[in-house]
């Protein structure tokens, strides 16, 4: 088994560098450099000052000889500093910004398992029943509405005609003079629209999914068995049929750890949240390479680490597949 | 998403200009309490800042704060007259070459350190240093020698003369004792600025808001607010509802806003809308390398063909005015008196005609020598109002037989595969106006290689010796007559078709008073807006 590990840990080194390689490439390829910020339709910049400060970017260099100090860099786990105009670390503006993305995506996911969960074993045991019917339509409506029209609609009713929550940021003005009881509400009274708003897309999809793995576990023999030892219809369903229906979503959930730093540029923007979406976003608008490469960098180490980890459990529970 | 962001240096003193129309009345007549100390302003920003040492930023929302806490040696007034500032007078020599700044004495940096000509002698040092990757070195390095042979004097020479050294000197002052020998790039000071200005630093907590703080010191008097947040909201709708649930006291809002969601009694009581005219034009630009072009009836021609207020009426619901040439009507370099194109469908088919372009198959489209008259508008992405007006002029031109096709592209693609190598037929774009009307970059014929901004590649002899006379005139009454010239030539010839100035929309919650609508726009006095004592909202 370790020596699989180690195996698999090897294998991913080069994998990490084609990856980087790829990215890197890819970005270069874009029109538009980090320069055209300051110098693009500027009647100041002059052509030679566009050159001097493309040198002071390395960006006169062949793309190999800027990839390579890049990755030099990497090695010593220096992400560079940042070609935005702020010029400040890509580390530092990552860690600023990854928390609160965080947050809200472990929140929502909170959100969507307690909704989900249920919601798709209901639908499961009283297949055709008004609820299920029911379901379904609210479901579609949940796929169908783009969160970007929901949060505008919710910020528009719940927040400026009712008052009920603030629109936008993660803290009120003035939080800093708050006792801590009601900084912990503030923050919570800020956080329930945007959690919700990026739970309800995935809320609809996970129901669906664990509707039909519910399906697909009770037709099976074992619960026809336990029906005919006279198990009540209570334990058939949450002791015996729901853990193996739950399997599948736990595969899922370790697929969606890349995603948790990954943030939503959507609902980061229109409800004001500095988090990774907008900065990643922002980053690529700029052509900020560093920024780029440094969260990529990260995002990728997630997926293979995530993948890592979903093989090594399947190898745990599956002895066939550590020996091919 | 970015906006052609032209003259920024200029263009960041004006934030807001020019104010003819405003439909708001001054506060004057209302039961106004007198001036007080205290409240704070909180303002909505679509981005971030990027940078608070101006040297090194361009951005619109770090020029706004630092506009705020540093100063330049000079500044435009709210009329557009260069005033004094850092500097309290000055001295121009006979041969207009050589400026002698006399500084104001017992300015203090936030620090408390004083300021001294040194910081100004520094900053000018810093601008020209090769080592310093700023996009605004180009003027200073016209200084043949900068001095302070004192601490409150300061001296610039110039090889020859330039009708802009005077404002170029608006540049903002940063303090030499917390800089020097530093790495510029590296400087703490981006993220925490040390100034002179009217506002101290206090606080920034990135993509989230920027906190500064009144200065008890500043020279000009303590300002009455006492606090003004930026908040970061980077989406308008978001930003809208934001300041309609009081979260926010100023943002500036777009035509539909302004014209149709602001329109209640509510609204009104507790906000006051702002209209005049913004600094800056739209324009559909002829690319003069394509032979279609070249021949000055084919643009007369589009330019009759296209209704002006009719975009105006579609894309900016009337809040707006027909473009006649570069400069912003009623400020001095604009020149009322210059051939004008209305919409004229018929005198836009005669002046094809008479250029040879005909319907020969009969299938609605113009042709010559068996070529139909066609070509492609592009522009970017991002900016609907350029889509709309897009369309609009589209529709007027088939209506005179020419086929026109539009191209939205991304704003990074758009420039280098299209607007810089000179790639395209026409584009609608727009340019900022700054307030002084040197247009030598974007018109003299020099300045037509890649990636420069005459890039209609429009060339004219006359055209370009107005412009180097411009530039080296520093008689305001004589600039005048050239460039009412330059611009008779520019409505002649018409390598752009100009289109229409937007105007700006700002809205200031109504607690605030003292706020006094200029050509310059509304923030020129900001230390003097004050919250009568009853009507504070923020106490602490």
């Amino acid at each position: 088994m370790l020596r699989y590990i180690l195996k698999r840990c090897i294998l991913m080194i080069p994998l990490l560098l084609g990856i980087t390689l790829i990215s890197f490439l890819v970005i270069h390829l874009a029109p538009g450099e980090p320069t055209d910020m300051q110098t693009q339709l500027n009647p100041e910049a002059s052509v030679e000052l566009q050159q001097r400060l493309r040198a002071q970017y390395d960006l006169d260099k062949p793309l190999l000889v800027q990839y390579g100090k890049w990755l030099g860099r990497l090695v010593q786990l220096d992400f560079g500093d940042s070609f935005a105009q702020d010029r400040r670390p890509v580390f530092e503006k990552i860690v600023e910004r990854l928390p609160i993305t965080i947050l809200i995506n472990v929140l929502s996911i909170a959100l969507i398992l307690a909704v989900a969960v249920p919601l798709g074993i209901i639908s499961a045991t009283r297949r055709n029943s008004a609820f299920d019917r029911g379901t379904t339509i609210f479901v579609f409506i949940g796929f169908a509405t783009p969160s970007f029209w929901l949060a505008l609609l919710l910020m528009d009713y719940l927040g400026v005609r009712l008052g009920l929550f603030p629109i936008a940021g993660v803290k009120s003005l003035g939080y800093e003079y708050l006792g801590w009881i009601e900084q912990v509400w503030d923050r919570i009274h800020h956080l329930v629209l945007p959690v919700f708003v990026s739970a309800f897309g995935g809320l609809a999809g996970f129901s669906r999914y664990m509707r039909s793995n519910m399906l697909e576990v009770i037709r099976q023999d074992y619960i026809l068995t336990a029906r005919a030892k006279g198990l009540s219809e209570r334990a058939v369903i949450y002791r015996h049929a729901l853990r193996n229906a739950l399997l599948p979503v736990i595969t899922i959930l370790g697929l969606s750890v890349p995603g948790l730093i990954g943030g939503s540029v959507i609902f980061e923007t229109i409800f004001a949240i500095p988090g990774m979406g907008k900065l990643f976003y922002d980053g690529v608008m700029m052509r900020d390479y560093p920024l780029i490469m440094g969260v990529l960098v990260i995002g990728a180490v997630l997926t293979l680490v995530g993948n890592l980890l979903a093989d090594i459990s399947y190898a745990l529970a599956d002895p066939r597949i550590r020996k091919a | 998403m970015r906006f052609p962001k032209i003259f920024l240096i200029l263009a960041a003193l004006l934030a807001l200009s020019a104010c003819e129309r405003q439909e708001a009345a001054p506060v004057t007549g209302e039961s106004a309490g007198p001036p007080a100390f205290g409240d704070t302003l909180i303002m909505g920003s679509i981005g971030d800042a990027s940078n608070l040492l101006p040297v090194l930023a361009s951005d619109s929302a770090s020029s706004d704060i630092n506009g705020l806490v540093y100063n330049g040696l000079v500044r435009y007034d709210k009329e557009f007259n260069i005033e004094g500032e850092l500097a309290e007078s000055w001295d121009i020599s006979p041969d207009n070459l050589t400026f002698t700044f006399h500084l104001r004495k017992g300015v203090r940096w936030h620090d408390g350190t004083p300021f001294t000509s040194a910081d100004v002698l520094y900053t000018y040092q810093l601008y020209v240093d090769p080592n310093t990757p700023t996009a605004y070195a180009e003027r200073y390095l016209l200084v043949k020698k900068a001095e302070a042979p004192d601490p409150y004097t300061f001296q610039v020479t110039y090889e020859q003369p330039l009708a802009t050294a005077l404002i170029s000197w608006a540049m903002q002052v940063l303090p030499k004792h917390l800089l020097e020998g530093t790495e510029i790039t590296k400087s703490p000071l981006s993220r925490k600025p040390v100034g002179t200005g009217p506002f101290r630093f206090a606080e920034w907590v990135p993509g989230e808001k920027i906190v500064l703080e009144a200065n008890p010191d500043y020279f000009e008097g303590t300002p009455y607010i006492k606090r003004v947040v930026y908040r970061i909201i980077p989406d308008q709708s978001t930003m809208f509802l934001e300041l309609q649930s009081g979260g926010l006291d100023h943002m500036g809002l777009n035509p539909i806003q302004y014209s149709t969601q602001t329109d209640t009694l509510a609204f009104n009581r507790r906000f006051k809308k702002y209209r005049y005219p913004a600094s800056s034009y739209t324009y559909l630009g002829y690319n003069l390398r394509r032979p279609l072009f070249q021949d000055v009836r084919v643009r007369q021609a589009l330019g009759f063909a296209i209704n002006k207020q009719e975009l105006i009426d579609g894309v900016l619901l009337g809040l707006g005015q027909v473009a006649t040439g570069p400069y912003k009507p009623q400020t001095w370099p604009h020149n009322p008196n210059v051939a004008r194109y209305p919409y004229d469908p018929e005198r836009a088919r005669k002046l094809l005609a008479e250029a040879g372009w005909r319907d020969s198959d009969g299938d609605g489209v113009l042709d010559r020598e068996g070529k139909p008259l066609a070509f492609t508008i592009v522009t970017n992405q991002g900016n609907d109002q350029r889509i709309k007006t897009g369309e609009i002029i589209q529709r007027r031109f088939k209506e005179v037989g020419v086929d026109v096709k539009l191209r939205v592209i991304e704003w990074a693609s758009f420039l280098k595969e299209f607007i810089n190598p000179g790639n395209f037929d026409a584009t609608i774009l727009g340019w900022t106006i700054p307030p002084d009307p040197d247009g030598y970059n974007v018109w003299h014929g020099s300045k037509t290689k890649l990636g420069e901004l005459n890039f209609i590649n429009y060339q004219n002899p006359e055209v370009d010796d107005l412009l180097d006379r411009g530039r080296r005139t520093l008689d305001q009454a004589e600039r005048k007559k050239i460039y009412d010239r330059f611009q008779e030539i520019l409505a002649e010839e018409q390598p752009y078709c100009f289109l229409y100035v937007p105007d700006a929309l700002p809205v200031v919650a109504s607690r605030f008073r003292g706020i006094e609508p200029a050509p310059a726009g509304i923030m020129h006095n900001f230390i003097r807006w004050y919250v009568p004592r009853d009507e504070q909202k923020y106490t602490r």
